[in-house]
């Protein structure tokens, strides 16, 4: 509110710090006659940018494939043509592109790296949490890790189908916020095929160290609640107990 | 019924009345994913030319969500005012955009705002479809609709603001110090109103207490609201809460409600129990409802006679039939949060925007707007003010405001306390008038009316500041 901020005449801390302490929200920012001082005016615009540009980097699956390592990995595409049309249609980013192949596994567990809403944060997240996800699964088999282009949460369904698995996770590039760029989603669903619905899967949401959950951490959730469907023989709001369901809108 | 026109050299059919709606609606990628927009420009226009020809009375015979599954066509039928309809009753659609132009040109304001209870949500819808923008704001800002409890809305030359002070843990401390951040900018004359982050019968009223305590303590003119949902409110209630306003976000067909959890009998409920508190002093109009157009589709609720989908425009005006039901102190659409899969860009939005503004004044409703939008729409900070000033030119009521444009709880960018200022500056607009005589006793304006640029250490802003400190 003050153009005057920090020349006050006060000799003690800033007195519009005591709202600045009380919340992450962007308070006391000052004014420029009706509108922000530029220097606030460019914060804000700043972390737009970086929350558009994160949703609108294209995946690069050699990022990916190179913090793998040796697995194997296989590519696919949703029906979705483009960014623009991903972006509008989220049904036929649930889909795969018509005439894709992928073998039937027969393994225990499926892997989906999807873009999602976020390329940079499969980027950044992807292969670490993986990895640290397989470490923590002895004896379970893996078919090969699938890279989904223009992917939403639903296309493991199907994925997960055509591999013949278990159980599929996904995990995904969840929706920028101002402050949260990078933050990975992960979604198991046990006994995927095509009409699956939200409830009956399970989310791992935020991971995004150091800021958010650790891979760690994240694994070993997702282990948890995997061995925990396996028993149970599904996922979703039945394994309630062991992990919160999947977050409304987050499909 | 099959209506058709020749458009080119081309022949276009319609084959029922949703359909025709559905075709003659400006482009919004919702209507898309639906399965029902046009699919082409020229198939648009033909719809709006059979539509512009159709009498309004066909809406009263004829039905886009049928009468016998569905409560809220039942409610738009069985309230419908036959009296109220009568000095249009003879008009088609088209027609009915003429005369609403001439009207609002010559300033009648009556002939417009006392159509409210004759007009049905499809006839609004139709006509709106009829109409471009500066249509939209101009009959709109004739449509004169005014209500209150601890002030006064919707006057002219008036533009109240939500002051929307969430917090992610709804921490008392965070959400204080931004009820503080608003209040030294001017804002807060519509509601301060919290989303809480838990909608729990504690936290909300935690919550209820906190703001009443800042609204006593200062003895601010405005009303509180906990947007929680009405069986949480209803809860509140029931152990003597401070509550000023029964919240509920609402849907135009029944199912999409259902899925909300809320009936009309349960809003009627929690309403009864919020006018019996009598916490009114200019009026006593008690309840807020949010809508937005795409929560019937997101539902999987957007269906109506045959299978066949409705447009999400028609499906928004429908909810306010619901809302108006309730002789609201305040409803807001919620343009652009729900996504680009619904509204994809800036020109959609404040199509969407101006829209829904205009149905629901037309309606006879407090009509606000949260000007907004998410980090995956293609819309940004330019497109949010040239909304802003549209909705201002149009008389919008309120619009909604957040410290610095972002909701650091529902992750989202709405409009900030500062964007309100300058909508008031640039329009000539002022603050609800018990607000603006309180702004003035706390010696926050300038002789002028003007929301002064404070220091932390003037009498004004270290009295609000002890609120964040106590």
């Amino acid at each position: 509110m003050s153009s005057v901020q920090g020349r006050n005449g006060h000799s003690g801390p800033d007195p519009w710090a005591v709202l600045r302490a009380a919340t992450r929200a962007r308070v006391a920012l000052g004014r420029a006659g009706d509108g922000l001082p530029t220097a606030r005016e460019l914060e804000f615009r700043a972390a737009h940018a970086v929350a558009r540009d994160a949703v609108h980097t294209p995946l690069e699956p050699d990022v990916v494939r190179a913090g793998l390592g040796d697995l194997d990995v296989l590519e696919v595409r949703s029906a979705a043509a483009d960014r623009a049309e991903y972006l509008q249609r989220p049904d036929l980013g649930r889909r795969l592109a018509p005439g894709t192949e992928l073998p039937a596994t027969g393994a225990d567990l499926g892997v989906v790296v999807a873009d999602g809403l976020s390329p940079r944060a499969v980027h950044e997240h992807a292969a670490g949490t993986v990895l640290a996800l397989l470490e923590r699964l002895p004896g379970w088999s893996v078919a090969p890790v699938v890279l989904a282009h223009q992917a939403r949460v639903g296309l493991g369904d199907e994925i997960g189908a055509a591999l013949a698995v278990r159980a599929v996770v996904v995990l995904i590039g969840e929706r920028p916020g101002l402050s949260s760029a990078d933050s990975l989603g992960i979604y198991l669903t046990w006994d995927p095929r095509p009409g699956r619905v939200d409830s009956e899967r399970n989310c791992v949401s935020n991971v995004r160290p150091p800021h958010g959950l650790s891979y760690a951490q994240a694994a070993g959730t997702v282990a948890a609640l995997l061995g925990a469907a396996r028993e149970l023989g599904a996922s979703g709001v039945a394994l309630k107990d062991e992990g919160p369901a999947l977050p409304p809108g987050a499909g | 019924m099959i209506r058709r026109t020749t458009l080119s050299g081309h022949t276009f059919e319609f084959p029922s009345l949703s359909d025709l709606l559905a075709k003659a609606t400006p482009a919004r990628s919702g209507d898309v994913l639906a399965g029902c927009a046009a699919a082409s420009a020229a198939q648009r226009v033909a719809a709006q030319t059979v539509l512009a020809d159709l009498p309004l009375a066909t809406f009263l015979e004829e039905q886009v969500v049928g009468y016998e599954e569905d409560d809220v066509t039942r409610l738009i039928l069985d309230t419908h005012d036959r009296a109220a309809f009568a000095p249009v009753a003879s008009l088609t659609v088209g027609e009915l955009r003429d005369r609403l132009l001439a009207w609002a040109a010559a300033g009648d304001e009556a002939s417009i705002s006392g159509l409210a209870k004759g007009l049905t949500p499809e006839m609004v819808a139709a006509v709106s479809k009829l109409m471009r923008n500066a249509d939209l704001v101009a009959v709109g800002r004739r449509a004169r609709v005014v209500t209150g409890l601890r002030s006064t809305l919707g006057l002219p030359g008036r533009l109240a603001s939500r002051l929307q002070p969430n917090h992610p843990t709804d921490d008392p401390l965070g959400v204080t110090a931004s009820i503080v951040d608003g209040l030294l900018q001017g804002s807060g004359d519509a509601v301060i109103g919290i989303n809480p982050a838990t909608d729990s019968p504690g936290q909300t009223i935690a919550l209820l207490e906190l703001v009443d305590a800042v609204i006593r303590r200062y003895d601010i003119p405005t009303q509180s609201c906990v947007l929680a949902h009405v069986t949480t409110t209803l809860r509140a209630l029931e152990k003597g809460a401070p509550v000023d306003l029964v919240f509920q976000s609402v849907a135009g067909t029944q199912e999409a409600n259902r899925g909300f959890g809320v009936t009309l009998e349960l809003l009627a409920e929690a309403r009864a129990g919020a006018l019996e508190l009598g916490r009114g002093t200019v009026g006593r109009n008690v309840t807020y409802f949010e809508t937005g157009q795409g929560s019937a589709l997101s539902a999987d609720a957007h269906r109506g006679v045959d299978g066949r989908p409705v447009d999400q425009q028609t499906l928004e005006c429908r909810a306010y039939a619901v809302a108006r039901h309730f002789e609201p102190l305040l409803v807001n659409t919620v343009v652009g949060f729900i996504g680009p899969e619904y509204l994809y860009d800036g020109k959609q939005v404040a199509r969407a925007g101006l829209e829904d503004h205009f149905c629901g004044k037309l309606l006879g409703l407090p009509m606000g707007v949260d000007v907004c939008y998410t980090n995956h729409a293609e819309v940004d900070g330019d497109d949010t003010d040239s909304l802003m000033l549209l909705l201002g030119a149009a008389g919008c009521s309120f619009l909604i405001a957040v410290p610095g444009s972002d909701d650091v709880m529902l992750h989202y960018q709405s409009l900030s306390f500062s964007d309100v200022l300058t909508a008031r500056q640039v329009l000539g607009l002022r603050p609800a008038p018990e607000f603006e005589e309180w702004l003035a006793r706390m010696d926050l304006v300038d002789d002028d009316g003007r929301v002064r640029e404070l220091t932390a250490d003037a009498p004004a802003a270290r009295a609000l500041l002890a609120a964040a400190r106590s």
